[in-house]
């Protein structure tokens, strides 16, 4: 087998074109810029005939190249995926395999978009991102590592080696390197090179991914619960309640990340059953929250509120249970077929919420503070609705546009702190595919050898990117209405 | 003012105290001296040994009892141990015990050992706090006034082209950690892989003698991630001045576009990235102990990870005062600053 390179036989045509239309690109976005500080002011011209015609002027002239050269570029760009999909194996390169092994992300990618966009009108917030460029550049960033994480964690499919063996003399190869005769794998080449330990690199992003797509939007939501159900009675009580949780807020604010990350998630921190009882501890709030929820809404019609209530809470408080309860831990006390899972990593899932929490408790309380003065809280006061009532059902859903584009915001934040813990080689054993361990095996021969350490930083640049994108597509989008 | 500043201070103090017990309550629990012992005794003890280790320099004693001997106001301990040597908390290497004094903790200024890097932590955390502030420096030269232009460049006109592209690169700044964009500008700038090896990837050299080439990298490498937020806090606040009255008034008499930017609306757009780049600071820790344990530069990032690494308790309780003090005085500076900078808000 021979190695590939990273376009293969279609790098003849494409390369030459992407690289003149990069280069014009370039020079028209330059010459654009320079324009845009230089030129005259567009000016409208009044015809004889009573028209009124504009003059682009070199200026217009400069956006109408840039428009038409990056839809160029875009096409080329769009011809590395597509093309190489017709063309047999091998011959299309580093990229075109690549493209090829992501077939169902792009399927999925295009069916979504495809509906999504035909139902716009019918969806809401979500189908408004669609009218924005950057929300779906967003999205698409953001899905794409979704589907990456559901077709490789599901199906087991984009992959092409195990993420754990090591195939002699493939260590620190370059990408597109053959690998031997009669190894297991779907395809017969490293596409992005072995790594320290001769691993497949880009099987170990693919997986890495499953990882943060798993834990991040999960300990955002819970680190929204805990800060949600502390912060509405802060703002709203106001008083020495709120006194007392906003100096604890701040406390946990005041403390340096990292410093908190190398106390908390040290296997002896572990050995203490600290983290069990932190857990216990931040995740009741889910159940607290569901709880008061529900019950406010219906305590005047008790049959109904305990039709409702009963399985809510019993199903939550199950999974609480087995979520906390952990073989060899402090808190291991239900019996082997009650609990449903075992989280090796609890420990840092439990760190990463109680890092975001007060951040979400301050986003809160300062919305909360402002809405309580509001006439239809006034109204709802007057009508005789209980404290829980209103924060929940009145003051939760008008304040929920700000608190969703921050969700975006905070699950790319969650990505970023669990990559530092990768990073650092806090909690999460050497194995792990996670980006950020996978960077930090990369960096110690960063100098000698620099493919190992891109591709899983590339990757979580561009989920992070993604979110960052959708927050604010859907923060431009919101406020529209 | 005056009380203001005074209630400000009291909830600071407060907090630095709850903030150090906390990491001493962390720092000296039973596994973590257990570790210490034998990382500092003998590997292979056996359990009673670790005790008798443990008593015989006073990690045994109740927790409250050793904050308040660390802090400085109980006397500290002088224990004779079960190996019939008598050690006591203030006595210095090769001094006769009965020479040491009473009470020796934070308040008398003493910040006690290290024992990983067998050295008074003062001294340690002043020399590394000296070489991260020069990291700190370098990136408030080029951060700051880069964000600050960008900002202001996206602001003054909404919606423009310049403004849709300026956001854009803010977004990507905001959206890349130090650990990506360190790995990625060590790989492109400082290996041979793309041909442009023009910095260098480590920063150790730069600790005695920073040059334009070992210290870009890392300095670049923390600015770029916090400009982005500082910038688009810059064009937010700059967008909502443009919108206001006397800019509209302004034009109306005529005063051309850029002596409005640079006269009418700068300076009260540059009020609310002021809190921002003040309380900026805190990231900025984070961004400084990646960046020097990425690049190798000995600074204060660098030993609060040697610290925390080595379960080197007196050093780590050093290494987070300082850390806590720096965010706690700035969140400080960020209010009363504002309050200068902004006549509209009055703190009666």
């Amino acid at each position: 087998m021979e190695a590939l390179t990273w376009t293969g036989s279609l790098g003849g045509y494409l390369n030459p074109i992407f690289m003149i239309l990069v280069g014009l690109l370039i020079i028209a976005l330059v010459a654009q810029m320079v324009l845009g500080f230089f030129a005259p002011p567009q000016t409208l011209q009044a015809n004889p005939d009573g028209t009124i015609a504009a003059t682009a002027g070199p200026l217009g002239l400069a956006e109408t190249g840039v428009k038409w050269l990056f839809l160029a570029t875009l096409t080329v760009v769009v011809a590395y995926i597509i093309v190489p999909l017709v063309m047999p194996y091998g011959s299309a390169g580093i990229i075109g395999e690549m493209s090829k092994r992501f077939l169902p992300v792009w399927v999925a990618l295009i069916a979504l978009f495809a509906v999504s966009i035909y139902y716009k009108r019918k969806l809401g917030l979500y189908g408004k991102l669609f009218d924005s460029t950057i929300g779906m550049i967003g999205f698409a960033l953001v899905m794409f590592w979704v589907f990456t994480a559901l077709f490789v964690g599901v199906f087991d499919w984009i992959g092409t080696h195990d993420y754990l063996s090591q195939v002699s003399g493939l260590k620190n190869k370059v990408p597109g390197v053959p690998v031997p005769e009669g190894t297991e794998g779907a395809i017969p080449h490293y596409l992005l090179g072995g790594d320290n330990l001769a691993r497949d690199i880009f099987s170990r992003v693919v997986t890495g991914s499953v990882f943060v797509i798993a834990i991040a939007p999960l300990a955002t939501i819970f680190a929204f619960m805990v800060g949600i159900t502390l912060g509405l009675p802060a703002g709203f009580y106001g008083g020495k309640l709120d006194t007392f949780l906003s100096f604890v807020a701040n406390l946990i604010l005041a403390f340096p990340v990292i410093l908190l990350f190398y106390l908390l998630v040290t296997p002896e921190i572990v050995q203490t059953g600290i983290p069990s009882y932190m857990a216990a501890f931040l995740f009741v709030f889910p159940l607290i929250f569901f709880g008061v929820l529900l019950n406010s809404r219906y305590y005047t019609q008790p049959a109904k509120r305990n039709a409702i209530l009963i399985p809510v809470l019993g199903i939550l408080g199950w999974l609480y249970l087995s979520i906390i309860n952990q073989k060899g831990t402090v808190i291991d006390f239900l019996p082997a077929w009650m609990d449903l899972f075992d989280i090796s990593i609890l420990v840092v899932f439990v760190s990463v919420v109680f890092v975001n929490a007060p951040t979400v408790f301050r986003i809160v309380r300062g919305l909360t503070l402002d809405l309580r003065t509001r006439d239809y809280v006034a109204a709802a006061q007057t009508r005789g609705e209980g404290a829980w009532y209103i924060m929940l059902w009145e003051i939760l859903p008008n304040a929920r546009g700000p608190l969703i584009v921050d969700f975006c915001l905070r699950i790319g934040y969650t990505t970023i702190l669990l990559g530092t813990l990768g990073f650092f080689g806090l909690g999460l054993s050497s194995e792990s595919p996670d980006w950020g361990s996978t960077i930090n095996e990369g960096r110690k021969l960063l100098l000698i050898y620099a493919h190992p350490a891109l591709p899983p930083a590339v990757a979580l640049l561009s989920l992070v990117l993604g979110l960052n994108l959708l927050a604010d597509g859907l923060r431009e989008e919101s406020l529209k209405d | 003012m005056g009380l203001f500043i005074l209630r400000r201070l009291g909830v600071m103090l407060l907090t630095a105290l709850c903030l150090t017990f906390i990491v001493f309550w962390l720092t000296n629990l039973a596994p973590n001296l257990e570790k210490l012992a034998k990382t500092q005794g003998n590997a292979r003890m056996s359990d009673e040994a670790v005790v008798s280790w443990l008593e015989n320099r006073g990690y045994s004693q109740a927790l409250p009892v050793k904050y308040g001997q660390w802090l400085g106001v109980l006397p500290g301990y002088v224990i004779e141990g079960a190996d019939g040597e008598v050690r006591a908390r203030c006595q210095l290497p090769g001094e006769p015990v009965e020479d040491a004094s009473t009470f020796c903790g934070i308040l008398q200024g003493d910040w006690g050992y290290s024992t990983v890097f067998k050295d008074e932590v003062g001294s340690i955390v002043a020399t590394r706090l000296g070489l991260t502030g020069k990291l700190m420096l370098c990136v408030m030269l080029v951060m700051v006034p880069g964000a600050l232009i960008i900002g202001v460049l996206a602001g003054m006109r909404e919606g423009s082209r310049t403004d849709r592209s300026l956001s854009t690169v803010s977004i990507v700044s905001t959206a890349t950690p130090e650990y990506v964009s360190g790995v990625v500008f060590i790989s492109v700038f400082a290996t041979a892989t793309f041909g442009m090896q023009w910095f260098k990837g480590t920063a150790t050299s730069a600790m005695d003698d920073a040059t334009f080439e070992n210290f870009f990298l890392p300095v670049i490498t923390i600015a770029l991630y916090g400009m982005g937020y500082i910038a688009r806090m810059t064009r937010a606040s700059m967008t909502e001045v443009m919108t206001a009255q006397y800019i509209r008034t302004a034009r109306l008499k005529g005063v051309s576009f850029p002596k409005i930017v640079l006269r009418h609306a700068l300076r009260n757009a540059l009020i609310a990235p002021f809190t921002v780049i003040m309380l900026q600071f805190p990231w900025l820790l984070n961004g400084v102990v990646i960046v020097e344990t990425l690049f190798n530069y000995k600074g204060f990032g660098w030993v609060l990870v040697q610290a925390a690494g080595n379960n080197d308790i007196e050093l780590l309780l050093g290494v987070s005062i300082v850390s806590v003090f720096v965010v706690l005085i700035t969140q400080l500076i960020s209010d009363i600053g504002y309050v200068f900078l902004n006549p509209r808000i009055r703190i009666s």
